[in-house]
């Protein structure tokens, strides 16, 4: 075993990006120029807006979505970090996680529509993102920093490259369990690709690709706070920074705001997919 | 008119050998074994004229829904041809192909196929909005036709509020609302409840009464073949064993298969009149007189005899007793005792019709034609003849 030599993964990887450091380096500025202008504002948005204002419009989201106990629960919890002084963190964070959860859904849905639709992307799509999904999050931040630099964007990026598979997977199962009869229906009623897609597969996929969805938001959060370690600020910040100077309380304060955002989040999403369907048909 | 010439199809990546060996005339089986295809229909041909209704019946695994979605091509076939208005969809390309879906033929489908995320208003518009038809006309078009199956009030309701005879009105009012020329029905009333499905059956005869659509109906269900098929076509391992109209497939199966088939029919439903008379070999005419009518009764053991004018029109019936008595009192012309108070039938008329009248009438029933000429006559004997299976004629001859 010892005569082979050692394959220099190492050394190969370091190449490859030092590769597309020096081809693509320029429009992946662009793109992270753009992206940060983006986030910033969204983070500039959130923070200046008065924060009863988001509360409100954050529980009535909760009330109509999700019913009286989440409802209720919202108002507590956002209550709570508004008290501790983490709002404007909180508000980056949720910033950074509306910016990744929107490209998640940008780029993956159209993903999951071409796995469903043609089988090679299928078999080319999956083992990339059970690839994305198992590579350690720790090693992809490194990368990250030589393309988009230290701070939000990078930290965004890799939050998408983590959070993105569960969209594109749930895409592509839900077109594919659309009833062989609907799409029987479609076609013999002379639907186009698109008709098919807009008016038949999308909308019963809906509560599938919602579920994916919701699983996006989850893992975005939990990713935002990790990036931190990048550079990405925001209650994960706050964590990173305690957890250097073993500040056990501002630590669990700030912990404490990412698991009710998280709750809130979650429970808001969850019942997208229902809750449309069960009011009309009364 | 659709013209189906020689259509096949085999399920397979390698259909050339099994075609190649299906012209041979090498069974299923064996093609199944030599190349691993699988073989759905075998040169099925037959013509569907504009206006009538054609069933396609066998049982599941006949090959009779792969037949009928090789129509408007959901599943392709391997070879053949299937010639509407004279164009051969097979060789069509696939914006033509569309342009027919759209206009020309629309589905009913086993399961209704209705979308649950849409209400019945917009399920029914649904064939209309792929055409791109604004809104408002499409619309109004489909409360039209959700108002002639019925279903006026329900236009706001979702599917899922709708009992299954109801989904599968949506699903024949979507179908009607393009309002193309065929109309593809793929077991539309299987799934229903048995007194649902004749409601539905009883729909669809009054609504092609209407409507004129040319339809091609499949069924396993043969009385719903025999009820509402102007010409049906049985199918066993992907192949059509015969096909008919409904009166030659109860009465003249081509194969034991068919006859197996045929055998626990409700034959009431499908025989005719026509299928079941005897002619009427022993008739009058007002001048022959009692005596050649007494002789002619006697001979063939009648109680009664039919009389009819010089051009076949039936004008009564006289009995053996006012017939002896004419005769004891010396007068020639039958004029006189000729009774008009017998029941009739013409030969459209269904047995299951006449089955009432039969059981108290003393007197044959006599089918007449549209002039009133003597068509021929129904006896008790033809007609339990015929509905236990053997033939009308064969009792007299």
């Amino acid at each position: 075993m010892d005569r082979i030599p050692r394959i220099p993964l190492a050394e190969w990887t370091d190449t490859f990006i030092v590769y597309l450091q020096n081809n693509f380096g320029s429009s992946t500025q662009a793109f992270a120029d753009g992206l940060e202008g983006f986030i910033k504002g969204l983070q500039g948005i959130l923070i200046e807006a008065p924060a009863e204002l988001i509360i409100i419009v954050l529980v009535l989201l909760a009330w109509r979505l999700a019913g009286k106990k989440v409802a209720v629960f919202t108002m507590l919890g956002l209550f709570f970090i508004y008290n501790l002084g983490l709002w404007a963190v909180t508000m980056e964070t949720i910033a950074m996680v509306i910016s990744a959860v929107l490209l998640c859904m940008l780029i993956g849905i159209p993903l999951g529509i071409l796995g469903a639709k043609s089988q090679t992307a299928h078999r080319i799509i999956m083992p990339i993102l059970d690839f994305m999904q198992t590579l350690p999050a720790f090693v992809y931040l490194l990368p990250a920093i030589p393309f988009f630099g230290l701070g939000v964007v990078p930290g965004v990026i890799t939050t998408i490259i983590f959070a993105m598979p569960p969209v594109i997977r749930l895409t592509d199962l839900g077109l594919k369990q659309v009833p062989e009869e609907l799409i029987e229906l479609g076609k013999s009623f002379g639907s186009t690709f698109w008709q098919m897609l807009v008016k038949i597969e999308l909308p019963l996929a809906r509560s599938t690709m919602l579920a994916g969805i919701n699983q996006c938001i989850m893992l975005s959060l939990s990713m935002v706070v990790i990036a931190s370690m990048i550079g990405a600020k925001g209650l994960g910040g706050i964590v990173w920074r305690a957890i250097q100077t073993l500040n056990m309380g501002a630590g669990f304060e700030a912990g404490v705001a990412i698991v009710i955002i998280a709750i809130i989040l979650d429970r808001i999403t969850q019942n997208l997919g229902s809750s449309k369907k069960g009011k009309e048909s009364i | 008119m659709i013209e189906v010439k020689n259509l096949t199809k085999i399920y397979g990546h390698n259909t050339e050998a099994a075609l190649e060996m299906l012209k041979k005339g090498a069974s299923n089986q064996e093609i199944k074994d030599k190349t691993k295809q699988v073989v759905g229909v075998r040169n099925a041909s037959f013509t569907v004229e504009n206006g009538e209704t054609f069933v396609i019946m066998g049982l599941s695994g006949s090959g009779k829904s792969t037949l009928l979605r090789c129509i408007n091509r959901l599943i392709k076939a391997s070879a053949g041809q299937i010639i509407i208005d004279g164009v051969d969809v097979l060789s069509m390309s696939p914006k033509e192909l569309e342009e027919l879906r759209k206009r020309k033929m629309s589905m009913v489908f086993q399961r209704f196929a209705l979308l649950p995320h849409r209400n019945i208003l917009d399920n029914v518009a649904y064939g209309l909005e792929v055409q791109g038809v604004k809104k408002e006309a499409r619309q109004a078009k489909a409360r039209e036709v959700i108002q002639m199956v019925g279903l006026s009030g329900w236009e706001e309701s979702y599917p899922e509020n709708l009992s299954g005879g109801m989904q599968q009105r949506v699903g024949i009012a979507r179908a009607l609302a393009t309002d193309p020329d065929i109309l593809l029905m793929d077991e539309p009333f299987s799934a229903l409840d048995p007194l649902i499905r004749q409601d539905m059956q009883e729909e669809l005869i009054n609504i092609q009464e209407k409507l004129q659509k040319t339809i091609i109906f499949i069924t396993h269900d043969l009385d719903e073949a025999l009820k509402i098929g102007d010409h049906i076509a049985l199918m066993k391992d992907g192949e059509i064993v015969q096909i008919g109209s409904p009166e030659d497939i109860l009465l003249s199966p081509a194969s034991d298969y068919v006859a197996r088939f045929v055998e626990n029919v409700n034959r009431s439903l499908a025989l005719t009149a026509a299928s079941v008379m005897i002619r009427p070999r022993y008739v009058v005419h007002p001048k022959d007189g009692p005596r050649t009518a007494l002789n002619f009764m006697e001979k063939h053991g009648l109680s009664t005899l039919f009389v009819l004018d010089r051009f076949g029109k039936l004008r009564g019936y006289i009995s053996a007793e006012d017939a002896s008595e004419l005769a004891s009192r010396g007068i020639k012309d039958l004029a006189d005792i000729i009774q008009d108070d017998m029941p009739t039938a013409n030969p459209e008329t269904p047995l299951a019709d006449l089955l009432d009248v039969m059981a108290y009438t003393k007197v044959p029933i006599a089918v007449i034609d549209e002039e009133g000429r003597l068509q021929g006559t129904l006896v008790r004997g033809s007609v339990i003849a015929g509905l236990a299976g053997g033939r009308g004629e064969s009792i007299n001859g």
